[in-house]
């Protein structure tokens, strides 16, 4: 489904990720977590086409397409779908209308007829109880006042919405309190299938404890410097991440 | 040389122009068009004003309303066109008790304000006409009464129009003024004066979308008693120079006033808001909201003066104003400014002048909506966050759309 040579990116003269490697099949969760700065979030925010990087790879493909050549919005109507760490509040904009606007989006991408507002509104209200989401949030401009939880919590009902082939989830779990954390794994879970792939991305082990990967991957220093079965990750929870820093530096 | 170019265009004004008030025509002479050393005209030069030559507007029974804004709204309409009061375009008929709509020179004129400033006085020295409206103490008009200042005239066709509208305690109004002309190089100066007594509730809309190469000077006073409530919206799309002096007085306690703007100006226009909230008595608020969108090589002043006279005491006065720029070559001034003489009162100003946020449009675009689609999604809500204020819904749904297909013509 995502298959990632060689990946390099930078910011103004400074390399961020050093050469990523990583293939994703279809049914697979991946987490990849690291230290603070290690490039976990430039890594979500160039596969998402965010500006501003400069971007070098031997290869990534995305379900037979280059997907460096899309556009950030072409990339969401192939199905790709990035959870944002901190989710952008647009004040004025009403959070119905916006959805509907990106699900049409992506529907009429696909050739398919777009929803009414009342066929949209019957939609939403079969995911919002998944996310136990106050139906008042989605009459609010978008994210605007949301608090921290709710905010993620929205990110996971865009998900919902959008049914994504691959989804790449950046630090969903932080400022998550526990009850907050197990609502939005569930909802994660539940989007979970067969024919879809999703990429975690997490300082923390606490999240794997809901979301469970197949396969942990350790950034480091903008590269992924191990990979390993779910067990990592407790392996890391228990020593912390110097024990890989150490590996590295010998 | 520049003060003789000024004193010439009063001369060639008050000669083109019937005088009604010597005493007016006299302090215009007096006080001149404003210079840019005058601190309230700082950001606007007048000097295009100046350079028109200046003819008297005439009546023309050829205008009609065809596709004017709140045509479908049912109610009595005042029409204005070049200044003069046009019998067949407006009905004032089926008034309620207690109900006045009419124009000025029909039956008693109250007493005018002289105008305070050069353009003030010019309008009490040569204005033509205007709107009347008065509501008895009580009395609650549901309907909202339109006024609409239609211009036919072009290269320096002048009209003066004097407005009047008096709300009695406890009564209720709500006003839409539309403003409107076909060709480039007329000029309007207006001058409307708004009294709500005690507890009145007043909204009063101006929508000014006069051709993009005309020029309009209007001043609105409001003088406010205590607990009134009055909202006054100005959405500004139109003119080459447009200055909107708005002038409030809050002389009671329990007052709650706002004004909300919304300026759209596009290359070659400049557009100016010129605020003085006066604050009397204790225990008032006043909110200023203003966004601007400014395209190509627009300009845009928002000048906001609270002032909080000695023993105004827990005042609560607010002032924002958000600009977002379309184009490198659009310039804003913006200047806040208050004056507080009284203890224990809280005053907020901000402005903002920036580009699209380029954060928002990665968002949107993260979720399927194309650049294009995302930046006028943003555009809208910016103009949104004022037109949502607007009370009255039929005005404020036409408003909303008619600005959404503005913001579609520009470059995005």
């Amino acid at each position: 489904m995502l298959e990632i040579n060689n990946l390099q990116a930078g910011v103004e003269g400074r390399n961020i990720l050093k050469g990523i490697n990583l293939t994703v099949n279809a049914g697979e969760v991946h987490a990849i977590m690291g230290p603070n700065g290690s490039g976990k979030s430039t890594l979500a925010h160039v596969l998402a086409g965010r500006e501003g990087y400069d971007i070098s790879a031997d290869q990534v493909s995305y379900e037979g397409h280059d997907l460096l050549e899309l556009s950030p919005e072409e990339r969401v109507r192939e199905g790709f779908f990035l959870a944002f760490q901190y989710p952008i509040e647009i004040p004025g904009v009403n959070t119905t209308y916006f959805l509907r606007t990106a699900v049409n989006a992506v529907r009429a991408h696909h050739g398919k007829e777009e929803l009414d507002a009342v066929d949209f509104l019957k939609l939403m209200r079969a995911k919002i109880e998944l996310l136990e989401l106050d139906e008042s949030l989605l009459k609010r401009s978008v994210n605007e006042g949301f608090s921290g939880g709710e905010k993620k919590r929205a990110e996971i009902l865009q998900m919902a919405l959008l049914d994504p082939k691959f989804a790449v989830l950046d630090e969903t779990d932080s400022g998550l309190d526990i009850d907050a954390l197990k609502i939005v794994a569930n909802g994660v879970n539940q989007l979970r299938r067969e024919d879809n792939a999703q990429l975690v991305i997490t300082h923390y082990q606490r999240l794997l404890d809901y979301i469970v990967p197949d396969y942990v991957h350790v950034l480091y220093d903008g590269r992924i410097v191990k990979s390993g079965p779910k067990e990592l990750a407790l392996e890391l929870e228990e020593k912390g991440y110097d024990w890989i820093t150490e590996e590295q530096t010998v | 040389m520049v003060a003789s170019t000024r004193n010439d265009a009063v001369d060639r004004l008050l000669a083109a122009l019937p005088v009604g008030d010597t005493e007016g025509s006299a302090r215009f002479a007096e006080l001149g068009f404003p210079a840019q050393c005058d601190e309230d005209w700082r950001f606007t030069s007048v000097k295009p004003i100046t350079e028109l030559n200046f003819i008297a507007a005439e009546a023309d029974p050829n205008v009609s309303l065809d596709g004017c804004m709140f045509a479908e709204i049912d109610g009595p309409k005042l029409v204005f066109v070049n200044g003069h009061f046009s019998k067949t375009l407006s009905a004032v008929s089926d008034l309620p008790e207690g109900v006045e709509v009419r124009n000025l020179s029909d039956g008693k004129c109250p007493v005018l304000g002289n105008g305070s400033d050069a353009f003030g006085a010019l309008n009490v020295a040569t204005f033509t006409d205007g709107p009347f409206i008065s509501v008895a103490a009580n009395v609650k008009l549901e309907i909202p009464v339109r006024v609409y200042y239609l211009s036919s005239g072009s290269e320096g066709a002048t009209a003066n129009v004097r407005g009047y509208i008096r709300v009695g305690a406890g009564g209720q109004l709500t006003v839409l003024e539309c403003w409107e002309g076909a060709n480039t190089g007329y000029f309007n100066n207006s001058v409307t004066e708004l009294h709500a007594g005690d507890n009145a509730r007043v909204e009063h809309v101006k929508f000014q979308d006069e051709h993009t190469g005309a020029f309009h000077v209007s001043a609105l006073h409001t003088t406010m008693s205590r607990d009134a409530c009055v909202a006054h919206h100005s959405i500004a799309l139109g003119g080459r120079i447009a200055r909107n002096n708005l002038r409030a007085h809050l002389n009671g306690t329990g007052i709650e006033t706002v004004l909300n703007g919304l300026y759209l100006p596009r290359t070659g226009q400049l557009i100016d808001h010129h605020m003085v909230v006066d604050h009397a008595q204790p225990h008032s608020d006043s909110h200023e909201y203003f966004n601007g969108i400014l395209d190509g090589d627009a300009r845009a002043v928002f000048h906001g003066r609270i002032h909080v006279r000695k023993g105004a005491a827990k005042t609560d006065a607010k002032q924002t104003n958000k600009n977002l720029l379309l184009s490198d070559k659009a310039t804003v001034d913006t200047k806040p400014q208050l004056e507080i003489y009284a203890d224990d009162v809280k005053c907020t100003h901000g402005a903002t002048i920036g580009q699209m946020n380029a954060e928002q449009i990665f968002y949107l675009r993260a979720r399927g909506l194309d650049e294009e689609t995302a930046r006028r999604l943003i555009m809208h809500a910016f103009a949104g966050e004022i037109i949502e204020r607007i009370q009255c819904i039929t005005a404020r749904e036409e408003l909303d759309r008619l600005v959404w297909d503005r913001l579609e013509e520009t470059s995005a």
